[in-house]
């Protein structure tokens, strides 16, 4: 991303809940993303979501590339992680509940 | 520069407007965007027309502006659903920019500061129907609505309107851009509701 921008148009990535929370058993907003831009590995919630767009676009917080796309048509959920090279999710506490 | 005005109709109101099927009309403008606002001095601002191999057309903003402009008054309609009419911008037509431009290109992928990408036919680009939009409502184009210059292609979803253009890559294929790879329509006619991959 270039100097030249502003930043007030992003919620952070616990915006994104909900959506993600259709098609992820586990809560994404906890678990930690690495960047395929940049390499900086950082919890979900910490990303720049962008909803008012005609879907659900998170980046880096780092260095705002793309980590991740979410668009729902009609009948169908379209996801895009390639912008993230390893989604790491805690499991402790499934563990600890013995699921 | 000389400039050309176009289709003035006047406003209408949402009582004689035709939408196109869906659509719901408003009065304001939402923003609408994937991605930080750009904001490009117009120092560092250009224009590129490539073939994705080479430069066919390079224009900086002076460059840009001295080119022959118009004035014209569209309906946009946005693929989340809502519509404004009588929409009243300035801008140079893609007709002039593609006018000494020699390719036997089909498609084309409008490419913005910001890393957006959308892709259309190029025939879409040319007979008077798209331009390089740099004024709206007799201002300079704001940067959240795509400042300082952006794509305007009225007949098509506004998603194909790439805010903050910075060219147009020519392609003897099309290939999906930024939304069309994530189940958009590749063409998006909003008259045939072509929202969505699948959509006839």
């Amino acid at each position: 991303m270039n100097s030249h921008t502003c930043h007030y148009e992003y919620l952070d990535g616990n915006a994104a809940a909900g959506e993600l929370s259709n098609i992820f058993t586990m809560d994404v907003t906890a678990a930690k993303g690495q960047c395929a831009h940049c390499g900086a590995t950082k919890r979900f919630a910490e990303a720049h979501v962008y909803m008012q767009a005609p879907g659900i676009v998170a980046r880096c917080a780092v260095c705002e590339h793309v980590i991740l796309r979410f668009v729902t048509t009609r009948q169908r959920v379209f996801l895009d992680l390639r912008g993230m090279t390893c989604l790491i999710l805690d499991t402790s506490q499934l563990i600890d509940s013995g699921q | 520069m000389g400039i050309i005005s176009r289709g003035f109709s006047g406003r209408r109101s949402a009582a004689d407007a035709k939408l196109p099927p869906g659509q719901y009309l408003t009065t304001d403008f939402p923003v609408l965007s994937a991605g930080p606002t750009p904001h490009i001095p117009l120092d560092q601002w250009e224009f590129v027309i490539d073939d994705g191999t080479d430069i066919l057309r390079r224009w900086n903003w002076k460059s840009f502006r001295d080119l022959p402009t118009e004035t014209f008054t569209v309906d946009v309609h946005c693929v989340t659903r809502w519509s404004k009419l009588g929409t009243f911008w300035e801008g140079v037509s893609l007709d002039t920019i593609l006018a000494d431009v020699k390719t036997d290109a089909s498609y084309a992928m409008a490419r913005s500061y910001g890393d957006y990408t959308t892709n259309l036919p190029l025939k879409d680009l040319m007979n008077n129907q798209a331009w390089i939009a740099f004024r709206f409502d007799n201002k300079d184009l704001a940067p959240e609505h795509g400042g300082p210059a952006r794509l305007l292609v009225p007949h098509l979803y506004l998603w194909k309107s790439a805010k903050w253009v910075r060219g147009v890559t020519l392609m003897h294929k099309d290939k999906p851009g930024f939304w069309e790879s994530l189940g958009y329509h590749i063409y998006g006619d909003p008259w045939r509701e072509q929202r969505y991959s699948g959509d006839e």
